[in-house]
Parts: structure tokens; sequence; C-alpha cells
């Protein structure tokens, strides 16, 4: 058993050192699957905290009459967190309000002086609520414009960015599914290269291998070595593959931080160095050794 | 020793290898078939090797039903028949000595059996400089003395050669008909298919002749003679 298992070891050694160009081949192919199964985990990253950054943006207002008393606004406050889609309500008091428009318009001397002019604060007390996912938004505004509330409430914000917000939301949509129809295509793709490249490489194989069977070799005893060719291809190509993505990764970061400066690509790939390095090892293992089994299967029926 | 009970072997409705084929060939034996091209004989050598199985009859191989082998089986098989090609059918990406080796592996020998006797095989037939070569180094006489050695390497009780010496000049065709002789009287069954008809009447031994898939003599001293 631990003879015949190490004989399969040291074939499958042998077949890929003598069989120099092949390999090389054959790990080029599998390297180019793995770059792009790698650059498409990238890429979902890169969508996805480009996505959060949208939608973090949006945001719905609601403004209040200005002789709403502050603790019933407090207490809408209270009563909208405990809605299972807010995800947090901040509230600006009419002098908070005007504290900020000042420091906003510091500059413009008209509006300030117009300001000083009216003797009285103009602007209104707000909540601004964020929601967990933007579709909720048109709840959480059927909420606010309930009739209970209408004698404080002046106004939401939602009626006038409701546009804006259902199309980002369907950008954002779109976007994702994109992204899911994208990578199923191209791992598809990436595995039928693959796999045909090891069936190529065994097709090469065939009459050896229905030679071994006339010689009375067991399937395991000529199958064995051709799994072992494959795990090395999968390992030699996930390094590689990894070995020319880092460098990339590190070139590229600056540029995409200048298009959402939220993304921090070098840290992310940082942080999941292992996990990546470990999905793209076993990835090109699992790829190549099930390619091989089932490659050679069709030649062991002698 | 191996006997083929109303052997019937179809490829397809109309192409019908053999046809209600019997015959015994005993331990010891040296058994020639002879036939032309397409009479047959590779069938019945595919089918000892059970590389085909028969439509129709038993073959049995000592206490194994052939034509009833499962495919799990057919290693164990095989591994008591030593078997040579007229394509030698070499292992390409390995040397000579681990062709030879790898006949032993597969039964799961130790390595100091292996060092042992390999070379002592390359010795019976003249090649233990060519240790080291690959297949395609050498010369088609040279390539069939490797499968040659193979096939004797775990001394099966029967050689089965197909054609031996059909890629083969006069003078190499002489080195194997010696080796398989030699084989014979070391007390392997020797099963040759051939239509070379010069060994077959030098040899002296039992002789199969086939026609259009019918045996049409089965005689102790045979000679080569085609037709009825």
């Amino acid at each position: 058993m631990f003879v015949a298992f190490s004989r399969i070891i040291k074939y499958g050694f042998q077949n890929f050192l003598r069989n120099g160009w092949l390999s090389t081949a054959t790990i080029a192919v599998i390297f180019l699957a793995l770059f792009v199964l790698q650059s498409l985990i990238i890429f979902n990253f890169v969508a996805k905290t480009a996505i959060a950054t949208v939608q973090n943006k949006i945001d719905i207002s609601v403004y209040f009459k200005s002789n709403t008393a502050e603790d019933e606004i407090l207490k809408l406050e209270k009563s909208l967190e405990g809605l299972s889609e807010v995800k947090k309500t901040e509230y600006v008091s009419r002098e908070q309000a005007l504290t900020e428009f000042q420091a906003r318009r510091k500059n413009d001397s008209i509006v300030i002086a117009a300001i000083q002019e009216l003797g009285e604060n103009p602007l209104l007390a707000s909540l601004n609520i964020k929601a967990y996912n933007p579709k909720e938004y048109a709840a959480i505004s059927t909420y606010l414009n309930n009739e209970s509330l209408s004698s404080i409430i002046e106004k939401v914000s939602y009626a006038q960015n409701q546009i804006v917000i259902e199309r980002l939301i369907s950008i954002v949509d779109t976007a994702k599914r994109g992204g899911i129809i994208l990578t199923l295509i191209i791992t598809l793709i990436a595995v039928l290269v693959a796999f045909n490249t090891i069936r190529l490489a065994i097709y090469s194989n065939r009459e050896a291998i229905s030679i071994m069977r006339l010689v009375g070799a067991s399937n395991n005893f000529i199958r064995g070595p051709y799994i072992v060719e494959g795990i090395l291809y999968g390992i030699l190509a996930g390094i590689l593959s990894f070995a020319i993505i880092t460098p990339l990764i590190t070139y590229i970061a600056p540029h995409m931080a200048s298009f959402v400066p939220e993304m921090n690509l070098q840290n992310y790939f940082a942080t999941n160095f292992f996990r990546l390095l470990s999905y793209q090892l076993i990835f090109g293992i699992i790829l190549s050794a099930v390619s091989s089994f089932v490659a050679v299967h069709r030649y062991l029926k002698v | 020793m191996i006997t083929f009970q109303n052997i019937t072997k179809a490829y397809n409705k109309n192409s019908i290898a053999l046809e209600n084929v019997s015959f015994k060939i005993n331990p010891k034996e040296f058994v020639s078939i002879v036939g032309r091209s397409g009479s047959g004989k590779s069938t019945i050598v595919k089918l000892i090797i059970a590389e085909e199985k028969p439509t129709n009859g038993r073959i049995i191989f000592d206490s194994y039903e052939v034509n009833k082998l499962r495919f799990s089986q057919l290693p164990e098989y095989r591994r008591h028949i030593g078997t040579i090609f007229q394509d030698f059918r070499l292992l390409s990406g390995k040397t000579v000595f681990e062709n030879i080796a790898f006949a032993l592996e597969v039964e799961g020998r130790p390595q100091k059996e292996i060092n042992e006797f390999v070379p002592q095989i390359l010795n019976l037939v003249g090649l233990n400089d060519k240790m080291q070569s690959f297949p395609y180094e050498l010369s088609g006489g040279e390539k069939q003395r490797v499968a040659i050695a193979r096939a004797m390497i775990n001394q099966p009780e029967v050689i089965v050669a197909d054609e031996p010496t059909g890629n083969l000049d006069p003078f190499n065709t002489w080195e194997i008909v010696k080796l398989l002789m030699k084989l014979n009287e070391m007390g392997s069954v020797v099963i040759l298919a051939t239509h070379n008809k010069e060994v077959i009447n030098t040899l002296g031994h039992r002789v199969i002749t086939l026609d259009a898939g019918k045996v049409i003599r089965d005689e102790e001293h045979g000679r080569f003679i085609l037709t009825n």
C-alpha cells in the first residue's frame, strides 16, 4: 500500500518533469483561469465598496414645523429607531441647523446679513434617517406621512429626491446582478478552458493508459500519478497567479482610491492575503485534480 | 490451461470475427495461430487478455471464467499473462528499466526485487547496456525485446504474442522467435499469432489455422497452410 503510494507520487513528479513543455503550457492556462478568478474576487470587492459608498450617501430628512416641541421630535426619533428598516437617525435642532448653515455660508456676506435682518431662526429642526436598504425609504416615508404626524411634520425630503433615489436603487441592483452573472460566466469559461487543457494533456497519454491497463495495472495505480501531476499544476499555477497579482494590486490601489476614497484595496488585500492565497491554491488543486481524474477515466475502459 | 468453448465474437452485425471457435491449450504448449489478415487471430489474443468480451461462449483460464470477469478483476487477471504486441506498446515516457519494472510495480513488488530482477531479464534479452534508454532511442528489434522482457518479468503462466515479428526484419524476427522458444522451454505456455510462413514451418509445434473466423485446421506438428 505504502509502496504503491510512494510510487504514485514519484511517477507524478517524474511525468511532470519529463513532459516539461506540456506541464508549462498546462500551468500557463490554469494560471490564467486562476488569475481571472482572483481578479473577479477583487472586482467584486471593489464593486461592493463602491455600491456601499453610494448607498451611504442616500438618506431622507424630515423637517418639523417650527412650533414643534423638541421632546415630540425625540419621541418620533425613538419610534423610528424602533423600526427594523432604520439604520440610524440623527436629530438636528433648529439652532444646530442655523450654526451649520452659517458656517457653510460664512463667506457669503449677503446671506449672513439677510439672516441677521430676519432676527429669528428661519430654519427648521430635522431628522436625518438612514435605512439599511435604500428600497426601504419608500416605506419609511409612508410611515412619516401618517396623518397623526401631519401636525408636526412640515415636509419629508423623500418626495423631492424620490426619482434620484429610485434611479440609484436600480443602478445598484443592476450592478449587483451584473456582478453575479459576470462572475458565473467568467468562472464557467475559466473552468472549462482549464479542464479542456488538462483533457488534451491526458489525451496525449491515452495510449500509455491503455498499455498500463493491459500490463495489469489497477486503475488507482494508473490514475494516481496523473492526479499528483494535476495537484502540482494547481499549486504552481496558484503561486504564479499570486506572485503576479500582488505587485499589480500595489500598483492599482492608489488609482482605485482616487475613484472611491473609502476604498483601501491594498489594505483589503493585505488583511485577506492568506484567505485569498488559500482560495487560489484550493481552487487550483481541485480544478486540476478533478479534471485529471475525469480525463483519465475515459481512457481506463480497456 | 486455456479453453475456448464455442466462442463467437461479433463486433457488429456485419462483422463476425470468430464463429463457434473451440480449442484447448495445455500447460507448457507452444501454439501458433495462423491465418490471413482478418481471419480472427488478433481477436483470439484480445479475448485471452480480456481486452474484448466474446459475444457467445465460454473462455476458461485456470480457475478464471474470463468472459465473466468484472472490470475491476481484470488487472489482477492480466498479471497472469505476458502480452507482446506487433506495435510493441512500450510506455514512451519511461526508460527501458522503468518499462520492465512497471510490470512488477503493478503487483506491488518491493524495490529491492525490482532492482535485482530487471537487470537479469535485460541480460537475458541482451539489452543490459540500454537500461536507461527511452523507447524512441531503440530499434524495432530492441523495442520488441524490451516488450518480451516486460512480458516475462513476473513469470506468467502464459505468454501471448500478437504478430510480434510483423514490424521486424528477418534477422530480428529470428531473435524474437528464439526468445519465445526459450520462454516455452522455461515452462510458459506460448501463444503466437502470426502470418509468417517460415517461422511456423521451422517451429514444428502445434498450429491452429483460422479462416474467416473459423478453425479450419488444428494439428500437433502443423505447417503453414491457409487453405482447406
